[in-house]
């Protein structure tokens, strides 16, 4: 069945485009504010009413203390102070305290920017790797599916290249606003980033980067050439050469995926680490994809270009979404419980600051992620029924949206987080700039691989 | 009233047990119980058997699996004799809670598994020891059998059964 994209779906993506990219510029323009702006609002802020003035001094202390890792560099500076005098120590506390929150306030728009494009590429690299996962497989229900998902992989290329371009820019133009690593005045004065720094480097981060994307992107390239050369094929040889491509993908995927999430996103907090935190990135990631191949695949459905595909299809998309959700919480689980029960200081202050300062996103996240799809999800009827999918799949989305929210927006804005203008327009943007890249994509080959090997499987499943 | 009389029709493979099934339920005609092997697959949807409740069963079980593992933890860990682990707040159930999640995990899926599997043998009227009701020990090999009960139709449901490819047709007097 052919696909053209709908002008009124255009005209959306365009107007979500375009009013998202407005947001971020103001949200740009209006995040240059100075010292004195900013020690004036917090003035401000702690003479309005007595109990609630003490409740900020107290976070702010928290707040001190949790963030110490990443700004270890100029603790450390104060800690030598603190030998000088107590009079100096106030001024030095203070004029540190409104430095710390200016930067924060200036990281803000950078990274709501980051985050967005992150989820939005993250989608598109899942399905890739589902996508490679249902070849290497031979998966016999899937192939009905598989053009959705080819259209969905079309983003990944500019939009891990957008992403990677923002990371670069955070150290460049920017003022090191997202990776601190990336500032030389912090890692001068940090012992544990100069240990790293043959890793974490600029021209390293960036060279790594493009190999990631060039590898993902080669894969996709050429799995779309075959895929499409198969429809006009008389044998299987296009499949077969899939085939072999997407289990050498695979392989490749999840060496660079786990890579890809120290590089992007554990390096914000360059202390810390956590051994398992590619497969955590990994499960969030494959949640969201299941979630977004089921949108567009129901979303074609009710416009009737996908006549065979059936609710048994959409059933095993919902079994991913339960089973990923609970993949999800398991790996987020372990990696918590670790941590807590441990209790190293250079480990746990990654919790310690995300739950003293992001207790709602924080907690809000796990009932979103888990206990949501675990309860609605749950029930064999209720993975077949389209809204159901839909609700639970905008909650889900929503919470790994949080997830990522979490993973960055702690080590970058600390205490200054909210979800906001730079947040929601950055969201606005790449939910238009996907809508645009997948769509056209979608309307570019037909949506039946009709020479695929098991199209016939695909067509007659049924649970 | 179960009927006195009942015809044994054999088939040596599930599809075709399957399509008789479907066959002899277009007739209208009642099948008391199908001896299989293995599970087949959509068979009890074809019979119109009612749908399962064990999976109600089940998330109950669950449940109070996960309440004994709480219930449980809280006493042997906070009630009885707090211990003092890595400095842990060894006196509130929900500050040290991360550390039972694991329990209370195993213990869900635990009650959930062994209370379903008992359940079933209760259900399916089974205990250890008891002497098998198969009717034929081959179908505990590689041969299906389908019961039906005879009500003065014998030869209409001989007839009947033979179409649809049964191997072996036998009437049974269930009057000993």
């Amino acid at each position: 069945m052919e696909y053209k994209i709908s002008n009124r779906l255009r005209l959306t993506a365009i107007i979500l485009m375009v009013v998202g990219a407005i947001g971020v510029s103001y949200s740009f323009y209006t995040s240059h504010v100075t010292f004195e702006e900013v020690e004036n609002m917090l003035a401000n802020e702690s003479h309005h009413g007595g109990s609630n003035g003490h409740g900020e001094t107290e976070n702010h202390q928290a707040d001190e203390t949790s963030s110490h890792d990443t700004h270890a560099a100029v603790d450390a500076h104060g800690e030598d102070k603190h030998a000088v005098g107590n009079s100096h120590e106030v001024v030095d506390e203070h004029t540190k305290h409104v430095n710390h929150v200016m930067h924060a306030m200036h990281n803000r728009p950078w990274s709501a920017f980051y985050i967005a494009a992150f989820f939005f590429m993250m989608i598109s690299l899942g399905v890739l790797a589902f996508y490679a996962i249902q070849y290497a497989s031979q998966a016999g229900w899937s192939p009905l599916l598989l053009r959705v998902m080819e259209g969905i992989t079309a983003y990944l290329f500019p939009g891990a290249l957008i992403l990677l371009a923002i990371a670069v820019a955070s150290g460049t133009i920017g003022h090191y606003n997202i990776f601190v690593w990336m500032d030389p005045d912090v890692v001068a004065h940090d012992k544990l980033i100069q240990g790293k720094t043959g890793w974490l480097n600029i021209w390293g981060f960036a060279i790594r980067g493009l190999i990631f994307i060039g590898g993902w992107s080669l894969y996709r390239y050429f799995s779309r050439k075959f895929s499409i050369a198969q429809d006009k094929a008389d044998d299987n040889k296009n499949f077969k050469k899939t085939f072999r491509i997407s289990a050498a993908f695979l392989v490749f995927f999840i060496y660079t995926e786990s890579m890809m999430s120290w590089d992007w996103i554990m390096s914000v907090d360059p202390h810390w680490f956590s051994t398992l935190f590619g497969w955590y990135v990994f499960a969030g990631m494959m949640v969201c994809a299941v979630t977004t191949i089921a949108f567009i695949a129901l979303y074609l459905k009710t416009k009737g270009l996908l006549p065979k595909v059936n609710d048994s299809h959409f059933h095993d998309l919902a079994k991913f979404m339960f089973a990923f959700s609970i993949f999800w919480t398991y790996l987020w689980f372990s990696q918590f419980m670790l941590i807590w029960y441990s209790n190293i200081p250079e480990e746990v202050t990654y919790f310690v600051t995300r739950i003293e300062d992001y207790k709602l996103p924080f907690f809000g996240m796990l009932a979103m992620n888990f206990i949501f799809p675990l309860l609605l999800l749950m029930n064999s009827d209720y993975k077949r029924i389209p809204w159901f999918i839909v609700m639970t799949g905008i909650v889900i989305l929503a919470g790994h949206y949080i997830d990522v929210f979490n993973m960055i927006m702690p080590a970058t804005v600390g205490d200054q987080w909210y979800i906001g203008v730079p947040e929601i327009c950055s969201m606005l943007f790449f939910a238009g700039l996907f809508i645009f890249i997948v769509f056209t994509a979608l309307s570019k080959a037909p949506l039946t691989p009709t020479r695929n090997p098991f199209v016939k499987e695909s067509e007659h499943f049924h649970y | 009233m179960e009927a006195s009389k009942v015809i044994h029709a054999i088939y040596n493979d599930d599809d075709v047990l399957l399509a008789a099934v479907k066959k002899v339920k277009a007739e209208r005609h009642h099948i008391e119980e199908i001896y299989t092997p293995f599970p087949v697959h959509g068979l009890d949807k074809a019979m119109g058997l009612a749908p399962t409740r064990i999976a109600i069963a089940a998330f109950m079980y669950g449940c109070v699996g996960l309440a004994v593992a709480t219930l449980m933890m809280n006493f042997i860990m906070i009630e009885d004799w707090p211990q003092n682990i890595g400095g842990k707040p060894s006196f509130s159930y929900l500050e040290n809670m991360p550390a039972f999640v694991p329990i209370m995990f195993e213990l869900t899926v635990f009650f959930a598994a062994h209370l379903m599997v008992i359940t079933f043998y209760l259900r399916s009227r089974m205990w250890p020891f008891k002497k098998a009701e198969n009717p034929d020990p081959r179908t505990t090999d590689d041969h299906f059998l389908m019961e039906i009960p005879i009500h003065g139709n014998e030869k209409e449901l001989q007839d009947l059964l033979s179409q649809t490819g049964a191997v072996e047709i036998n009437v049974v007097d269930n009057a000993h």
